[in-house]
C-alpha cells in the first residue's frame, strides 16, 4: 500500500462521510449535539484540499497531514480524536514509501493507543474505541493468518461494523452522551458509526 | 505572571467567565477566552486556543481550563509539560481560583493547585 492508496482512502472517506452526513448527524442528535456529520464532512473535505495542495510523498507524511488538518478543522471532539489516530498511524509508518498489512496493523495499534490515551475511553464506554479496537484486533489476526491485504481489510471493516452495531444497547461512559446516563441506551454511538465508515472506505480503497 | 486560557464550546460562556474572573481576581492577570469555532458556532478551534496561549504566555507558564468534550481534548493536545498545563477543575470556580492565585504571583504549580482547590469549595 503506497501513498496513492492512502490518498484513495481519504477520497473514499470524504465521499462516504458526505453521503452519510445526515445519518451521522441524526445519530448524534439522539445522544449528542447533532454536529458529527457536518463536522466530519468539513474535516475530511479540508483534508482532501490539504493533500491536493501539499502532495505528500509518503504514506506517513500523508496521514500526518490528514490528522493535523482534522485537528484544526473539525471543531468537535472527533477532531482531536481522529486527528490523533491519523497522526499516530502516519508517525508509525515513518519514511516508508510502501507499507504491508503487518505495518498497517502496527500503525493501527498506535492509533488506538493514541485515541485511548487522549480520550481515556475503554471498550464498552460507547465511543469510537468500540469500533476501532475490534478492527485493530481483526486486522492483527488477519495478518497472523497470512491473509492478503484485501481480505485483511475486509475482516477489519466487518469487525468495525459489528463493533459499532454493538454500541446500541450500551450506556455511554465517555463523551457528550455520558451526560444522558440511561437515556443513551438504545442508540448507536455516532463516533463508532463513523469509525466503521472509515474502515469501509479502507476496504473500498483496496478493491479499487 | 502565570497566564490562563479559558476554553469552552461556547464563545459567550468563555468570555463571560473570563469577565467574572477578571472582576474578582484582578485585571492584571494575563487571561484569554478561547470559545467556539472560527465560524461562530459551538465547538473548539485549536487555532484559537493556540493563539490564546501565545497571547497570555509571559514565560512563567499557562494554565488551560476547559469546560467539556472537545475543549478538554483540544487542551490535552496542546499541553506542554512544565509550560502549558491542563487544570481538570470546575469551569467557573476553577477559573476564579486560578486567576486569584495568578494575580497574587503564584507559580504555575501554585495556580494549578489553587484551581484544583475549587473541587473542595461547596456552595452551601
Amino acid at each position: 500500500m503506497n501513498t496513492e492508496f492512502f490518498a484513495a482512502w481519504i477520497d473514499e472517506i470524504a465521499a462516504v462521510v458526505r453521503a452519510r452526513r445526515d445519518h451521522l448527524t441524526q445519530l448524534d442528535a439522539a445522544i449528542g449535539d447533532a454536529d458529527h456529520g457536518a463536522n466530519l464532512d468539513r474535516g475530511f473535505t479540508a483534508a482532501r484540499e490539504a493533500l491536493t495542495g501539499a502532495s505528500p510523498r509518503t504514506p506517513g507524511a500523508l496521514l500526518v497531514l490528514v490528522g493535523t488538518t482534522l485537528i484544526r478543522k473539525v471543531g468537535g471532539a472527533s477532531g482531536p480524536l481522529y486527528g490523533t489516530a491519523f497522526r499516530e498511524m502516519g508517525k508509525a509508518f515513518g519514511e516508508a514509501a510502501e507499507v504491508s498489512p503487518a505495518e498497517l496493523s502496527t500503525a493501527l495499534d498506535a492509533a488506538l493507543a493514541g485515541v485511548r490515551r487522549l480520550g481515556a475511553a475503554a471498550e464498552g464506554d460507547k465511543t469510537m474505541v468500540d469500533a476501532l479496537a475490534p478492527a485493530a484486533k481483526a486486522l492483527a489476526q488477519a495478518v497472523r493468518d497470512g491473509l492478503k491485504a484485501e481480505e485483511a481489510l475486509e475482516a477489519a471493516a466487518a469487525a468495525a461494523e459489528e463493533g459499532a452495531g454493538a454500541t446500541v444497547p450500551l450506556q455511554a461512559r465517555k463523551g457528550r452522551a455520558s451526560y444522558l446516563g440511561p437515556r443513551s441506551v438504545g442508540h448507536e454511538d455516532p463516533g463508532a458509526a463513523s469509525t466503521a465508515l472509515l474502515f469501509g472506505a479502507l476496504r473500498a480503497a483496496a478493491s479499487r | 505572571m502565570v497566564g490562563i486560557v479559558l476554553i469552552s464550546h461556547s464563545s459567550g460562556l468563555a468570555e463571560e467567565v473570563a469577565a467574572l474572573a477578571r472582576q474578582i481576581g484582578g485585571a492584571q492577570v494575563p487571561l484569554a477566552a478561547a470559545g467556539g469555532t472560527e465560524d461562530g458556532g459551538l465547538g473548539t478551534s485549536p487555532d484559537r486556543v493556540t493563539a490564546a496561549i501565545e497571547e497570555v504566555n509571559r514565560g512563567e507558564g499557562v494554565v488551560l481550563i476547559p469546560d467539556l468534550g472537545s475543549s478538554v481534548l483540544t487542551a490535552r493536545l496542546l499541553e506542554s509539560p512544565g509550560d502549558v498545563v491542563l487544570a481538570d477543575v470546575p469551569f467557573v470556580e476553577g477559573a476564579i481560583s486560578a486567576v486569584v492565585a495568578a494575580g497574587g504571583g503564584a507559580s504555575l504549580a501554585g495556580v494549578l493547585a489553587a484551581a484544583e482547590e475549587a473541587w473542595q469549595v461547596r456552595k452551601l
